[in-house]
């Protein structure tokens, strides 16, 4: 039986690189993302799995990380916004989201990115339905639903590796 | 002769290589300047600043709508694990403010911590600085508060009932305080009485709209830490950065030139973002504990006590005839401030500003009330002060519409404004579009206008005989302060009207508006050069105050001030002008600040602001009295000179451009 | 302060629970906890132990504790429960919350739970005994941590669920009601009806399911039903709908559940 009221070793893939670190008891994933680990881009939005902004890819499923015990990801792959762009080429949902104005304030953006993102790994020519239904536990404030669910639909068309717009 | 401003010419010599005066993006599609940020991840919110050894700030808050703090006992919390600080309303070097001090709108009535009551649920009385928010949630959990539980009034017209309890003790009749006078903000406009007896019909109704959250995606926050040269650096998610600044310094009796703002990058805010709570607290704690602090709000504290829109409740009387026409039309509102103003004193003047709606009506009365209760306090969001008041009007429109038979969007380009028509506050209308909105939705939703309905024009008949004029007009000293709750007279207007005033025609109204006065017409809109740090070019223009507005409105309403001058009101002799307790106040707030003198406002320095409130009291002086000194144009060697300098005004707002 | 116990089996969690302790699943309901600092909770308990097999047996389906929407919606053994599992949270909850964690939910969650009731559900403790789900329910404070659930295999459309939000596709229950429809000679017998977020917990609703025996689904046969629909119900009142509203709106709800409307 492994107790832990100090800190707990995790070690995972972030983006590809592995990441390793002594998390707190009760400490969620997205407090080691962020103050960790340093990745600023998955965002506190509730605390309380209702606005999806924390949302990041475990094992290529889109996930809360506000509601994720960090230790749980022990071995997994962890994506999030930050390791979007390919090098200095912006991902063609973040190409997508700039040209069809989906980012007004930008605090849901990183969630909806990566819901985004699970979607067409999974799903490359996904309904508009589909695409709603994907970012159904996102929320946004200011920009609309409407402009982002275009630019998710307007990146499943481009061509994949679209030499977007160096970051 | 006046420095009006016709020609700006921005400091070249300055600003050379900062604005590009070939603008052509109008029509052109654009990129958010900020939206690379965004899609990668890297726009820095307040919150994604790192700091080694960050502590964290947790509030006890209150469980009652209202009560006294006997006593708190926190010898369990500062002994538990991780607490580094526990910050007291003792702490705050000025505990008390109000948001609008920096404008020297209003009184001092809101705790940064509550000392000795809390008048809404969940208003902080004690915050905690730990190494966690879970160590501070703990012991603030272990906090003991001795409350002695008050009444308390959750609905607008129950506080304003004699014997109501006394929600914020600097407002003791649950009211704002308008032009040190009233209890409520009036206006008058013709005779509406007079006006509601000859009309054929009577048409009343009450409507309300619920508080609203911003609930904006980010919640509410700032961080604080120990910068270079004892200066602290705010990253924080404030809509308004300067008022926030403004209030720190205050709040902390510190000079501004020790804090270091930054922020500009808000996850959403709608108007929820501007009140200046965290800023104060984030920084007080890094004094206190010498460490990096931040105070953020947890999702629930953005929902519980996050100031919302507030709620709004109106009752509007029209007279009608039965050709359609609105000829009187009353209005009872009454804003929901919470326990605390922030806001709410000046969303209650813009809603005023906005009344009767966008309709021509020869007589308006209203009175509306800025009124404290045992709620969440409730701040700005998008056009506050405007949405609840235009869904009534349009409800009642359609109210009236049916009274009279007729079609509701007939009845609205009937009544509407036009060009050079009198509103009721006494300002032209112009750029009128209603009748021409009401035309074109017609013909989008296939909806049938009579050919007078189709024919009409905003630019037509507008400002002709009475629709230019400001009447006789009816008015009331009633609703004084402290009044209500000894006579408990109604709250509509005239309904305590025992104190009737006449007002000649082409006169402002001294009840509804401040001692200083409103110009009439348009001489608002004439700049005041030394507060706008342009260089301008003489004026050779005729001024705007002697330009004719729209078709020439018979006879002229508006008495034409000399120039040079601006129009200090045509008050009646004797009209009763209390002095001005609020005006008066030109020092800064009461333990304020040492400033560094370079910041201080320069005593001679003429200025055009008129009617000095020290120096003019009532009755007002004739207007070639309070000529002011003529102002010089600033040359090019001059400092830039902020915009703001008008006395009373916070000694935080002031200074010069360094 | 909080600790985390990390354990092989399910029955060794099981032995280090206690006051304070709360079982971890898929951490939609503990993590929330801990992120708003549950001052009833000083032990977070978890095991390593796979537990979201989904397997047919024989006319029962059983569901590992640990087995998430997303695994019930993607398994071909509990197709019928697409519409129930598809109504809880958005996409990221629906890829954590357990079937499990769900028994547990506090009002007004529970969705799934609502379609368990209906088929028969029973609950296999981690100590080896076995609960109706009803019985479960209303003792769950205390019944100790949760193997498995199983149900039974509606036959045919017998089986009928309705989740109502304000808003949609995710949104949080206003109410929610299911139905197994059960027939004898063309009459509904053993009809078995169950509610959620109208109660503490979800709940079945014997008057509902007395009032429907022997009648047949049309609108004069039901409408006894719908008369009794709120009978012995105190439906909670939360942000989303009053008391009252609950009460007002759940015989239509039932009738377009009954009718297919």
């Amino acid at each position: 039986m492994a107790t832990t009221t100090t800190k707990t070793p995790v070690t995972f893939t972030l983006n590809g690189a592995e990441a390793a670190t002594f998390v707190d008891p009760g400490a969620n994933l997205l407090e080691v993302l962020r103050r960790n680990l340093g990745d600023l881009s998955p965002k506190y939005g509730c605390g309380q799995g209702t606005c999806g902004t924390c949302t990041v890819m475990i094992n290529g499923q889109p996930r809360l990380s506000c509601l994720t015990l960090a230790e749980t990801v022990e071995g997994s792959h962890v994506e999030t916004t930050a390791g979007l762009a390919h090098g200095p080429d912006l991902h063609a949902l973040q190409q997508a989201f700039i040209d069809g104005f989906a980012a007004q304030c930008g605090f849901c953006t990183p969630g909806m990115l990566m819901s985004a993102k699970a979607l067409l790994d999974r799903n490359p020519n996904p309904t508009r339905e589909e695409v709603v239904d994907a970012i159904s536990g996102n929320l946004c404030r200011c920009t609309g639903y409407e402009p982002i669910v275009e630019a998710i639909l307007t990146a499943a068309r481009a061509p994949r590796r679209s030499a977007g717009r160096s970051v | 002769m006046s420095q009006t401003i016709n020609h700006v010419e921005y400091r070249k010599d300055l600003f050379a290589d900062e604005r590009d005066d070939t603008l052509a993006e109008i029509g052109q599609p654009t990129v958010r300047q900020d939206i690379l940020g965004h899609v990668t991840g890297r726009s820095p919110y307040y919150d994604d600043h790192l700091f080694e050894g960050l502590l964290h700030i947790r509030c006890v808050r209150s469980p009652h709508h209202h009560a006294r703090v006997r006593s708190v006992d926190s010898a369990a919390a500062e002994q538990m694990p991780g607490v580094v600080r526990i910050i007291r309303a003792a702490d705050v070097p000025v505990n008390m403010n109000t948001l609008l001090s920096l404008i020297d709108f209003g009184r001092d009535d809101e705790p940064l911590l509550a000392a000795d009551k809390v008048a809404y649920v969940g208003q902080p009385i004690i915050a905690i600085v730990a190494t966690s928010v879970r160590a501070a949630e703990d012991a603030a959990a272990a906090v003991r508060v001795d409350y002695e539980v008050l009444p308390h009034v959750l609905d607008v017209e129950e506080a304003l009932v004699p014997g109501a309890p006394v929600v914020n003790e600097t407002y003791p009749n649950n009211s704002f305080d308008y032009h040190d006078r009233y209890d409520h903000q009036k206006l008058r406009f013709g005779d509406v009485e007079a006006a509601f007896a000859r009309a054929d019909h009577i048409v009343e109704g009450t409507y309300q709209m619920s508080p609203i959250e911003q609930a904006p995606m980010e919640t509410c926050g700032a961080i604080a830490a120990h910068e270079t040269n004892d200066r602290i650096v705010c990253y924080t998610g404030t809509q308004a950065l300067f008022f926030s600044l403004g209030v720190t310094a205050k709040q902390l009796d510190m000079p501004s030139s020790r804090l270091h703002f930054i922020g500009g990058t808000v996850g959403g805010g709608f108007g929820g973002k501007v009140d200046s709570h965290h800023e104060p607290l984030a920084v007080l704690g890094a004094i206190l504990t010498g460490r990096p602090v931040k105070y953020q709000w947890d999702r629930a504290e953005e929902m519980q006590v996050g100031a919302p829109r507030g709620g709004e409740r109106w009752r509007i009387k029209d007279g009608i005839t039965s050709d359609g026409r609105i000829i009187a039309r009353t209005f009872t509102g009454f804003f929901d401030a919470g326990a605390f103003t922030r806001l709410s004193s000046y969303a209650v003047q813009k809603a005023t500003g906005h009344l009767p709606g966008p309709y021509t009506i020869p007589n308006v009365a209203s009175n509306v009330f800025c009124v404290y209760t045992n709620r969440t306090p409730s701040t700005a969001m998008r056009g506050f002060g405007i949405t609840a008041c235009d869904f009534a009007i349009e409800c009642h429109m359609d109210k009236v519409a049916e009274a009279v038979g007729m079609d509701p969007i007939e009845v609205r380009i009937l009544n509407a404004y036009r060009d050079g028509d009198m509103k009721a506050h006494r300002r032209a209308a112009k750029n009128c579009a209603l009748i021409e909105s009401c035309q074109v939705v017609a013909a989008k939703a296939g909806w049938r206008l009579s050919p007078d309905a189709l024919a009409a024009s905003s630019m037509a008949g507008g400002g002709v005989g009475w629709r230019g004029e400001i009447p006789e007009t009816l008015s009331d000293t009633a609703g004084q302060i402290g009044q209500r709750s000894r006579d408990g007279h109604g709250t509509d207007p005239f309904a305590g009207a025992q104190d009737r005033v006449r007002v000649a025609a082409g006169q402002i109204d001294p009840q509804a508006t401040s001692a200083l006065g409103n110009a009439p017409q348009d001489t608002e809109m004439e700049a005041e050069v030394d507060r706008l740090g342009f260089k301008t070019s003489a004026s050779t223009d005729t001024p705007p105050s002697q330009r004719p507005v729209g078709p020439a409105p018979s006879p002229q309403p508006v008495p034409p001030p000399s120039s040079g001058q601006k129009y200090l009101g045509g008050l009646p002799s004797g009209a009763p002008l209390g002095p001005s307790d609020q005006w008066q106040r030109a020092a800064p707030p009461q333990s304020g600040p040492s400033l560094p003198l370079a910041a201080r406002p320069n005593p001679e320095q003429p200025t055009q602001q008129p009617a000095q409130p020290g120096a003019s009291q009532s009755p007002a002086p004739p207007a070639a009295a309070a000529a002011p000194p003529q102002a010089t144009p600033p040359s090019d060697n001059e400092p830039f000179q902020r915009g703001v300098r008008r006395p009373g005004v916070s000694p935080f707002l002031r200074g010069r451009r360094r | 302060m909080l600790e985390v116990v990390t354990v092989p089996t399910l029955t060794e969690a099981a032995a280090a629970m206690g006051p304070g302790a709360r079982f971890l699943g898929g951490g939609t309901l503990i993590m929330r906890a801990v992120n708003y600092s549950d001052q009833s909770m000083t032990r977070i308990v978890r095991t390593t132990e796979q537990m979201n097999e989904i397997r047919a047996e024989g006319a029962r389906v059983r569901i590992g504790a640990g087995a998430t929407m997303s695994e019930i919606l993607a398994a071909r053994e509990t197709d019928f429960l697409a519409t129930a599992a598809r109504a809880v949270g958005g996409p990221q909850v629906r890829n954590q919350a357990t079937v499990g964690g769900n028994l547990l939910a506090p009002h007004p969650y529970g969705d799934l739970t609502v379609a368990l009731l209906v088929l028969d559900g029973v609950v296999h403790l981690a100590n080896g005994q076995d609960m109706g789900l009803g019985q479960f329910l209303a003792a769950r404070e205390n019944a100790g941590l949760v193997a498995a659930v199983s149900i039974v295999r509606p036959m045919g459309d017998a089986f009928r669920f309705r989740k109502v939000s304000r808003v949609k596709p995710k949104g949080v229950s206003v109410l929610s009601m299911a139905a197994h429809l059960s027939r004898s000679a063309g009459r509904l017998s053993g009809v078995r009806i169950a509610y959620g977020a109208m109660a503490a917990t979800p709940v079945r609703v014997p008057a509902v399911e007395q009032a429907l025996e022997g009648a047949d689904l049309t609108p004069q046969g039901i409408a006894p039903a719908l008369a009794a629909a709120t009978d012995g119900l105190a439906p909670p009142d939360d942000a989303l709908a009053s008391s009252w509203y609950r009460r007002e709106v759940a015989p239509v709800h039932l009738r377009r559940l009954l009718l297919g409307e």
